[in-house]
This record gives structure tokens, sequence and C-alpha cells, in this order.
């Protein structure tokens, strides 16, 4: 029987290439954790058994003759429905994709796999990714599998919850304001956005040009670096992916902290509304650092304050931009009944976009239009300066800094999602790096009352393993198990 | 900057949303109470701020200007609700009804 919920990526990897079991049983004992979770957790839109099996098929066939398999050869992986892989529908959560088939692979995803993983499927998110706890789907919420009363965050929810129940021992997200590490807090996952440039956009679903990055979930700090080795580098379909050397991200991981500068983001903790309990176990997490021997010391980001402000502007605008080519005529939903084109266009969108991507449209056209540019999205460009600079300043004293992920535990479904702006509260700690296109990643630090703590490391531009050797010196540390109850356990695989 | 119900009724054409009475009402409400707290920008003083567009600092990205294979008509096709003679139908934009 082989246990998904506690083999890492290179345990399976190793395990295949030592013909201790197949990748056929691997894929065999994913569905299986699918069939016996997946009902109480719907963290995926579309399975992929088919394309799992021949994915399994040709990993096996490397081992029948005796070629070096890749790094993540046999890894079940699970992608957010917001990236393109031939074989499957795109749907971005939403009704104006529901039946959209992909017709080219995203880059990201078509690395994973040519380093051998296994496609699980693609998982829910919240509409064009816009939300914090993935209830902004058209197809339903995402449980979260530590309390299925509760939400996986969001809006890489499914993507979350898939690692979280071991259905997927890795898997992708995408991140805009906070959308893989704050979902990765409230799970108990260890979750990743590169920086900006780090990894290619091409073939996921625009959101915001300047904000977006691709980036994985693991259970721990190794399988998040290998899928970063993986999905990582220059490719010529997006432009703005960088030519910047991509290093062995884990060379280093064992490494230590001894020496290394670690600030506390000192201002992020005193923020109003943050539960007690994570700020707690974040001191905790900086004593233990300091325990390791790094230098640990204070740092306050002050212009972080005008990051929600900053992102309600420059987000919405840049997805009302990008949203603008759902229009009912080359792909996506179409009212069958128009009479002429501009009524086409505006039933199409009026009744495919759900009531989040209406909001954020809205909200962004508003601050794009003729006589609020200067005040809005000027002026929220420029918050963005000051921000970079805050961080630019911290890193010329710290070489990593921690904040909380997220100012609380996994909330209940229904709770926020009559009030916008508590729920944009959710990403107070995320959004100001995605605004600097800084790198950083959520680490399970802890519970409280039973639930996951999520403890933010941010590195420098392109510094992802300074960044990953600090959390995974950390996750050595405090050696926490982070298996929700449910997912323990062989199941019937 | 309070929006008014015709600046909703403005921004839906602007983003070619054909929104329900019901719609607009709840936007102008919910639109007010963010861009209530995204007003906290308008207090600062950032006239000797450049604006960031791009927050690493790239230079332009250029490849050799060559003939590639690209998506085939077919597949830029595949997913268009209505497609005839490799071609993408719409209603009539304009002069319906004349010869055109």
């Amino acid at each position: 029987m082989i246990d998904l919920s506690v083999l890492s990526a290179t345990e399976i990897r190793d395990g295949i290439a030592g013909k201790r079991f197949s990748a056929r049983e691997v894929a065999d004992a994913a569905f299986a954790r699918v069939e016996a979770l997946e009902p109480s957790i719907h963290a995926f839109n579309q399975l992929t058994p088919e394309l799992a099996e021949a994915a399994a098929d040709r990993v096996d066939a490397m081992v029948a003759a005796g070629d070096e398999l890749p790094p993540l050869a046999g890894v079940p992986a699970a992608i957010k429905d917001n990236m393109n892989l031939v074989g499957t529908r795109t749907t971005c959560s939403s009704k104006i994709l529901a039946s959209y088939e992909s017709v080219y692979d995203c880059t990201a995803v078509r690395r994973l796999l040519d380093a051998g993983a296994l496609p699980v499927g693609k998982c829910n998110l919240d509409e064009f990714a816009f939300g914090s706890s993935t209830e902004n789907s058209a197809f339903g919420v995402t449980h979260n599998p530590w309390d299925t009363d509760r939400v996986p965050g969001g809006s890489s929810g499914g993507s979350a919850a898939a690692v979280a129940a071991g259905m997927a021992t890795v898997s992708l997200g995408s991140d805009t304001g906070g959308s893989i590490r704050q979902p990765g807090a409230l799970t108990g996952t260890v979750a990743m956005k590169p920086t900006y440039g780090r990894v290619s956009r091409y073939g996921c679903v625009a959101f915001a040009s300047s904000l977006d990055q691709i980036g994985p979930f693991a259970h721990n700090v190794r399988d998040a670096a290998l899928v970063l080795n993986a999905i990582a580098g220059k490719d010529e379909m997006d432009a703005t992916s960088v030519t910047e050397t991509v290093p062995d991200f884990t060379a280093t991981l064992n490494d230590g902290v001894k020496g290394l500068r670690v600030g506390i983001v000192r201002d992020m903790l005193e923020l109003e509304g943050l539960d007690p309990g994570i700020k707690a176990s974040v001191e905790a997490a900086a004593a233990r650092y300091a325990a390791l021997g790094a230098e640990v010391g204070d740092v306050d980001i002050p212009a972080a304050r005008h990051g929600l402000s900053a992102y309600y502007i420059i987000g919405p605008a840049e997805a009302s931009s990008n949203l603008a080519r759902f229009d009912g005529i080359r792909y996506g939903y179409r009212v069958d009944d128009a009479t002429d084109v501009l009524d086409l266009y505006m039933r199409s969108r009026a009744e495919g976009f759900g009531p989040e991507s209406i909001r954020r449209i809205m909200l962004g056209t508003y601050a794009l239009s003729a006589g609020y540019y200067d005040a809005y999205y000027g002026q929220a460009q420029k918050a963005r300066t000051l921000i970079i600079e805050d961080f630019a300043k911290a890193f010329e004293s710290y070489d990593v800094l921690l904040t909380p992920t997220s100012p609380e535990v996994a909330f209940k479904i229904g709770e926020k999602s009559t009030d916008p702006l508590a729920m944009y509260l959710s990403d107070v700690f995320t959004i100001p790096l995605n605004l600097a296109g800084l790198p950083g990643v959520s680490m399970p630090c802890g519970l409280s009352e039973g639930l996951p703590i999520g403890l933010q490391v941010i590195g420098r531009h392109f510094d992802e393993a300074t960044m990953l050797r600090a959390a995974a010196a950390l996750e050595a540390d405090l050696a926490l198990d982070m298996t929700p109850s449910m997912a323990r356990g062989g199941l019937d695989g | 900057m309070a929006i008014s119900e015709s600046d909703v009724r403005h921004v839906a054409l602007l983003a070619r949303l054909a929104l329900t009475d019901g719609q607009v009402s709840s936007l102008q409400t919910e639109l007010n109470s963010i861009l209530g707290h995204i007003d906290e920008l308008q207090g600062l003083d950032l006239a000797d701020v450049q604006p960031t567009a791009h927050a690493l600092e790239v230079t332009n990205s250029m490849r050799p200007d060559v003939v590639k294979p690209c998506l085939s008509r077919e597949l830029a096709l595949r997913n268009a609700p209505e497609a005839e003679g490799g071609a993408f139908v719409i209603p009539a934009m304009a002069g319906a009804g004349e010869d055109v």
C-alpha cells in the first residue's frame, strides 16, 4: 500500500526508480484518495485520470528501459483551473469559460509534466482568481480538509486543499495578491510565490499582468523547491519572464541560518485585527530563528499600510483590461438572441461573469476612466513605488523578513462572503509582495484552536534560495505534523 | 468622490456589462464603500514620487523577427460560439437588413 499522505516527492520518485512501486500504482493511490476525500472537499473542477495514467505509463517505461528518471517522476500534481493543458477544460471557475477547451499548454504546467509529474486534475478557484476563500466559484465552494465547515482560502483554494488532503503531492497555483500564500496558510501547506518574472505566465489566464505569478504548493519546503526548479526560467512566450540564472533551489536547503539576518516586520505584527494566536506563533518562530543562530531584529515597512488601497486600484484596473477579451465572440459564453454586437457583448458578459468579477471590472474601469485616472491609478502606482523603496531599505539590513501570512486562520464558509471589504483584508500581509515583485513563502508554524497558522518568509528579488533555506531550517526545527486528521493513513490506496 | 447612479451606468457601458437596476444599486453602494477605504491614498503627498508600472528593472525583451509555427486556424476557432468558413460569426455591426 502506498500512503501518499506521508511520501514526499523525492520519496515517490526514488521509490519508482528503485522499483519498490510503479508510477501506475502511485496514480492509482492518488485517485483512490480522490475517490475517498473529494466528495467532502471539492478541490477539483475536473479530474484527469487518463492523462495521469498515460504520464505514469511513460515513467514506468523509462524505469523498464533503465533510463534516469526526471526529478518529479510519478509525483501526483494538481493544477489550478486557470492554467491551460491540452486535453482539459480551462474554466477559471467561471460560467463564461465553463466549456472552454485548452488549445495549448501553459508553460509552467508543461514544464511540471516534463519533469515527470502526473496530472491529477484541474483545481477549483475563486472565479478568475478574484477572492480569498474559493467561495466565488461558479462550480461550488471548496472545503478545508482541516474542517470542512471552513474555507481553504483562495483564490487557489482547490490547489491548496488537494495537497492538504494528500490527493496530490504538489500543485500549482497563481498569486496576484496572496492567492497562493493565503490558502497555503489556511491549509497548513508550504506555498510559494516566486519573484515576479521567475516563472513564465504564458498560458495562465491573466488577472493583473504586473502582479500575477505562478508557484507551487507542497507538503514540505524541499518539494516546493523541486517544483520551482522545474517551472522556473526564461520562456520566450512571456516577455516578462527573466533570463536570471536558475539555481538548484534544493542545493542550499540544509545550510542552516547561522548568521542569517532575519527581520520581523514589526509594524505589520501590530496590525489591528491580527489574531493574537497568530501573532504569538510568529514571535515564537522568530525566537526559534535566534536559537538556531540567526541574527533576529525588528524592521518596519511603513508604506505597506497603503498596499491594500494601491492593490484594489491596480489589480482591478489591470483585470478590467484583461477581461475585456471575454466578449462572446472568440470563445466563452454567448447569449443566443443578440440583436447587434453591442447587445451581444453587454449581455454575454453580464450573464457570464459572477458578482465579484463584475465588481472588480467595474472598480477597475472606473479607476481608469476619464477624469479619475490620475487620482486613482496614478496615485496607486506612486504608492507602489514607496512600498518597493521601503522593502529595499529593509533588505539593506536583513536577508529575509517575517510576517504572518494571513491575519486569521481558516474562517467559516459564508462568514465573509457578503462583505467584500472584510474578504479583501485577508490579503493585507501578502499584497505588498506582489506590488514589490518580491518572493514569499508561507509555511506552517503552528496551530490556533486546531487550525493551521502560516508564517510568511520574504526574500530579496531572485533570492528564493535564501528564503527557502530559512524556511527549511525552521521547518526542520519545528517538525510539525501538518496532516489533517481526515487525510491520515493509506485509505484504500 | 462619491459615485452616483449615473456614474455606475456610465462605467457599466464602458465595461460592456448590461446590469440590472438591482445590480446598479448594489454596485453603487459597494463601490462607494471600497473607494471610501482607497481614498486614504488621496491624502498622501506623492508629487515627487515616480509611478511604478513594473516592480523590477527590466530592459526590452527582444527576439529574432522570424516566422514560426503558431496556433492553427482550426484550433483558434475551436472555442468559438459560432464560426463559419474559417471565421468568427458575429451579428450585424450596423445597417442590419441592408445589403453589405
